[in-house]
């Protein structure tokens, strides 16, 4: 006989050991990270797949974010007679928001997804036993590096996609609606603040890169042996990265407390 | 691709990520007026309304500086300090008034220049002022003299 409750206790527990696997998962990352030799050579790599490779998404993406608020935020402060205001407008909402938030969601897409995949199949083919045999750890060798250039990588994409956001508020705002330049500059300049508006945005960025990264690698790295766990890792990774993404960003901002 | 190609595709990167990092850390977020300035000058109001730092200061329309701080002096008026190009000959009965761009847009500050000889040095205070229009307020009083003349009636 189904026992509905002890089915839900069931998954809560599971629930919780899985937190728990992630937990250890990311201290065994942690220890990695300080354990010599630094794998330079290996870091660079991933630096190349997870940040070189995601600059053309990241540029086109914020160049048509950046476009879109321009137009959207100049429809609705055109009825307040409020223009002059439309850098503001841009700016905060990609420096606060969309900036951090998308361009973890695009990487998650461009680079979480492959790297969650190559270490999957490098466990279907038995590569990373391979490496154990030559007494080489894994999650030193494969994981660790990868993580990394997630973090690294994660908010210098999301600057990369502010600024390029920013161009675009511009080319429409001034450009094709006729803002006055000088004004699109000035609200920018005289609302975006160091302390309350950049430096939680990078924040939110690193913490971003730190979660999708180690998920990417998690998910990867328990992977089932076969084809259909590669498949099943991959997708886990963009579902579960991008939500995480999504709730964190919620909690970070709560946390930091909403200025007026 | 050759891993030193790769290298320097990552450098790259690094470089404009971290260029995109200070670009945002010291001029998007930085001073919002970025001509000379030099002279600094303090007005005491009694209402400021929701002027801020770093708004700018014009005479005529033309920026010639930012509110440097804003605060409190031991009479618990509002002390606000203006940071005005140092080349500008300002007289001593210059005067300030806070503006608003719009109806709803940001506050400002306008100088208007007077006819004295003597000038204002860094540090002075100007005593010709006028304070913040704040909408509420005059439409609380306008509310209040309309009912004062139909009670005449």
């Amino acid at each position: 006989v189904r026992d509905p409750i002890a089915d839900f206790g069931a998954k809560g527990i599971g629930a919780v050991h899985g937190l728990g696997r992630f937990g250890a998962f990311a201290a065994r990352v942690a220890v990695a990270l300080v354990t010599p030799p630094a794998r330079l050579r290996r870091t660079l790599d991933e630096l190349h797949d997870v940040g070189v490779l995601s600059l053309a998404v990241i540029g086109v993406s914020g160049l048509a974010v950046g476009m879109v608020l321009g137009l959207q935020g100049y429809n609705t402060l055109v009825r307040f007679g409020a223009e002059e205001s439309l850098g503001a407008v841009v700016g905060l909402s990609l420096i606060r928001e969309l900036g951090p938030v998308l361009s973890a969601l695009l990487v998650t897409g461009r680079a979480a997804s492959a790297a969650a995949a190559e270490i999957a199949s490098m466990g279907v083919t038995e590569q990373l036993d391979g490496l154990r045999m030559m007494s080489i750890e894994p999650v030193h060798f494969v994981v660790a590096p990868k993580v990394v250039a997630f973090v690294v990588c994660m908010p210098l994409l999301s600057a990369l996609f502010i600024v390029l956001g920013l161009a675009g508020g511009y080319l429409v705002g001034v450009l094709f609606l006729g803002v006055d330049a000088g004004g699109y500059v000035s609200s920018l300049q005289q609302t975006v603040e160091l302390g309350e508006d950049v430096v939680p945005s990078l924040v939110k960025s690193v913490v971003f890169g730190v979660l999708v990264g180690l998920i990417a690698a998690y998910r990867g790295f328990h992977a089932e042996p076969h084809s259909a766990g590669v498949s099943r890792a991959t997708t886990s990774t963009v579902v579960v990265a991008s939500v995480t993404t999504l709730i964190v960003d919620y909690f970070l901002t709560a946390l930091w407390g909403v200025n007026p | 691709m050759k891993p030193r190609a790769r290298d320097f595709l990552v450098g790259l990167f690094l470089i404009a990520g971290i260029a995109a990092i200070a670009l945002l850390s010291l001029s998007v977020a930085g001073s919002a007026y970025r001509g000379p300035g030099g002279l600094e000058l303090v007005v005491t109001f009694d209402q400021i309304g929701g002027l801020k730092p770093r708004a700018p200061v014009v005479i005529g329309g033309v920026k010639v500086g930012q509110v440097r701080s804003i605060g409190l002096d031991d009479d618990l008026r509002a002390r606000v300090v203006l940071d005005v190009d140092q080349r500008l000959k300002l007289p001593t009965d210059t005067s300030a008034v806070i503006l608003t761009a719009g109806v709803l847009g940001d506050q400002y500050v306008e100088l208007s220049p007077g006819g004295e000889t003597t000038l204002l040095k860094s540090g002075d205070e100007i005593q010709f002022k006028q304070d913040a229009f704040v909408l509420e307020r005059m439409i609380g009083k306008l509310i209040q003299n309309l009912g004062a003349e139909d009670d005449k009636k």
